[in-house]
């Protein structure tokens, strides 16, 4: 296999085939970033409330 | 001395996985793994998308499909298991299955929207529209109604327990709509054309075509549990906080 039969332009159809391809990067990209800050926030929020608790 | 039965090895399993603090042991060294899995499958599976040939009726748009049929079985694969984990904690209050559904609702609600997205980019060139209000399509679309409703009633409730009970029964409701999708194209005309893998006989999509297909599918798969244990993981983080939060303000 190789990419030598593949033009940017996708035929006529590269605003559709690069628009998923785009979307789906975003959409998903998007996800993982989400999860992976709301995860490193509630692990510092937990940290925070664990060393109150222990002065206590 | 009477014997004690052993609980069957998935049951064994299940339980001895209801310990939030065992799960996220037993987890943590899983996530890296699937990480690296999901990273490696997808540069694989872009390449073969891009190295496929074009299709001699569809053209390029064929590479839509690879990204849109993997986002719409996942999309319904994921509202299962949010069904059964929702059946878990409904009827054998198992510890982590509504955390675990919380945790897939918005997996699953982002390939649903990917589905409908990226089928209607396709629909436009190929079908000159971009929407037709078919069974496939309405019946996906009301899926994703399920799984925004699921993550809305969710965060509008404040009380745990009541919030687990209400959204595992809108979750359990939502399960009679998988069917719909799944057979809407052969029980009804469509636009969507009917299935073309798992059919008698064997696939009629050209080995070419389908291995850019399942490269992406165990792509997705990988790159979705690794989502699901970071997003459960962070549940148990939220929990254990709130129930820490609640502790120091009691005393």
């Amino acid at each position: 296999m190789d990419f030598g039969h593949l033009d940017f332009d996708m035929g006529k159809y590269g605003l559709f085939v690069w628009g998923s391809y785009g979307v789906s990067f975003l959409a998903l990209g998007g996800l993982v970033v989400v999860s992976l800050l709301v995860q490193a926030r509630r692990r510092k929020v937990l940290e925070a409330l664990q060393a109150a608790a222990d002065s206590q | 001395m009477p014997k004690i039965a052993k609980p069957p090895m998935s049951e064994g399993m299940i339980n001895f996985l209801a310990n939030p603090e065992r799960f996220t042991r037993v987890t943590r060294p899983l996530r890296s793994w699937l990480a690296g899995l999901a990273a490696l499958l997808l540069v694989w599976g872009l390449y073969l998308c891009f190295a496929s040939p074009e299709d001699y009726q569809q053209g390029d748009t064929v590479r839509i499909m690879y990204v849109h049929v993997p986002a719409a079985w996942l999309g319904l694969a994921i509202y299962g298991a949010m069904g059964l984990s929702s059946f878990f904690g409904l009827i054998f209050r198992h510890a982590l299955a509504d955390a675990a559904a919380k945790a897939l609702a918005p997996i699953g609600a982002v390939f649903t929207a990917l589905a409908l997205a990226t089928g209607s980019l396709w629909g436009m060139p190929m079908w000159g529209t971009p929407w037709q209000w078919d069974g496939r399509m309405t019946s996906e679309l009301v899926l994703l109604l399920f799984y925004i409703g699921y993550i809305a009633l969710h965060a509008s409730i404040e009380d745990e327990v009541r919030a687990a009970k209400s959204t595992a029964i809108l979750a359990m409701v939502g399960l009679v709509n998988l069917p719909i999708v799944h057979f809407s194209v052969q029980w009804w005309n469509s636009l969507h054309q009917g299935g073309s893998i798992f059919v008698k006989g064997g696939p009629t999509v050209g080995a070419e075509m389908l291995w850019p297909l399942f490269v992406m599918v165990g792509a997705y798969h990988a790159l979705t549990l690794w989502l699901f244990l970071i997003r459960l993981d962070s549940e148990i983080l939220a929990r254990k906080y709130r129930a820490l939060r609640a502790r120091l303000s009691f005393n």
